[in-house]
């Protein structure tokens, strides 16, 4: 999904606030909304990480950049609750007291078309390039990366792929490659030619560069 | 549409009364219970940059650990009790004094638990994500970490699931600290690659930035 989640690169954000010993939580509710993101995926288990990610991704635009990230987590955990059938946004909204904001609902075509690749096909050294997909599901590959090429650096273990899992089941599982790409072939105002960024992908995404 | 048009017309639940609606929804109807939310809370607590930084200053004092957590950091960071949560397949980055390495999320906020802990809200703010793969050389400036531009910038994107720890040089000066004392120069923000570990003569709050001690 080309969402507002996908933000590397974009331009027009200002000043960085680093706040000197800040504690794990500034708000009890935000103590709260972690332990009730955890505790439906790891207990109740009536979502994947993926399904929930996803689920945030589905925040209004504005909703998500304006809120506070224990917000976005609350609000990705109900809208999957309710979806699921496990609270209904009547109640919720009755103890509220208000109206409670969940996120838009999932594409009816989320899924590109990609072919399950269950063994390694990519080797440390490896020039390779991001396929140019822009499915309106859940995806992992960060638009910045699409279409360009990099390289391999290193091969991680299998994981669960996470376009499948947010979307069709958790059967899928691929290796994942660090892929080197020079700053400078990303983006065309930058110069400093020795900088790169390393992006974490699924063999899925990925091609041989020519 | 016209349920749309009457909930637009309602106020807005706040987000204390939104969590305790949710908490309260969820226990009454049996499906978790105050202890399953009091449990992960205090895991939360519990996972410290602390913990990373005594990994960092094991590594630098300790030649072969320092060969296992580069080789397998998952191993070598549970063998010091960091395990859990995010922490299922971590990589230790290495700089050096030609390579930086700084690392971020994207596209959400995606952080090493264990040894790291959850991440601050800097690195989870909009403008951290956007920037800092794009201008790296601008963003740590702007946090207080001036690079010379003969020092490559490795930026790493948590795009899936690996999770990162940055090992940063050792201070010069350090040569007779001990490891407890080590490891009260590794910040979070050295850790993620926003500062440097704090040479050790900087002890004073006035004049260290951003690389002062942020827990």
């Amino acid at each position: 999904m080309d969402g507002i989640h996908d933000l590397g690169g974009t331009q027009g954000f200002g000043h960085i606030d680093v706040e000197a010993d800040e504690p794990v939580f500034h708000h009890p509710w935000q103590r709260t909304s972690f332990a009730l993101m955890m505790a439906t995926q790891i207990i109740l288990r009536s979502h994947n990480a993926d399904e929930y990610r996803h689920a945030i991704e589905r925040m209004d635009p504005a909703h998500y950049l304006l809120c506070d990230y224990y917000e976005r987590v609350l609000t990705g955990t109900v809208s999957l609750l309710v979806e699921k059938g496990y609270l209904s946004r009547e109640d919720v909204e009755r103890r509220a007291g208000g109206v409670f904001e969940l996120a838009g609902p999932v594409s009816d075509r989320p899924l590109a078309d990609l072919t399950p690749q269950p063994e390694a096909r990519f080797n440390l050294g490896d020039r390779v390039r991001v396929l140019n997909i822009s499915p309106s599901g859940h995806i992992r590959a960060p638009k910045f990366c699409r279409g360009h090429e990099g390289t391999v650096i290193h091969r991680a273990p299998k994981f669960r792929f996470p376009d499948t899992s947010a979307h069709d089941g958790e059967r899928r599982k691929e290796h994942t490659y660090h892929v080197e790409f020079k700053s400078k072939d990303l983006w065309s105002d930058r110069d400093a030619a020795n900088d790169s960024v390393i992006v974490d992908l699924w063999d899925s995404y990925l091609e041989f560069a020519l | 549409m016209r349920e749309e048009t009457e909930r637009n017309a309602r106020s807005k639940a706040s987000i204390e009364q939104r969590v305790a609606a949710t908490k309260e929804a969820l226990i009454d109807a049996g499906r978790i219970t105050q202890a399953d939310l009091d449990q992960f809370a205090s895991m939360a607590e519990d996972w410290r940059p602390e913990n990373g930084a005594k990994v960092v200053a094991r590594a630098w004092t300790d030649p072969d650990f320092r060969a296992r957590l580069l080789e397998d950091a998952t191993s070598a960071c549970a063998e010091m009790g960091y395990a859990g949560p995010q922490g299922e397949y971590i990589v230790a980055l290495e700089n050096t004094p030609d390579r930086h390495n700084v690392i971020v999320c994207t596209q959400c906020s995606c952080t090493a638990w264990p040894v790291l802990g959850l991440p601050p809200d800097w690195y989870k703010s909009p403008a951290y994500r956007a920037r800092v793969v794009r201008e790296p050389r601008k963003v740590l400036r702007e946090m207080g970490l001036w690079l010379s531009d003969e020092v490559a910038i490795r930026v790493w994107e948590t795009s899936a699931e690996t999770r990162y720890m940055v090992i940063p040089l050792r201070p010069e000066g350090a040569r007779s600290l001990n490891e407890d004392a080590l490891a009260n120069l590794v910040s979070r923000e050295a850790l993620i690659g926003v500062a440097l570990a704090a040479p050790p003569a900087i002890q004073s709050p006035d004049n260290v930035g951003i690389t002062s001690h942020s827990f």
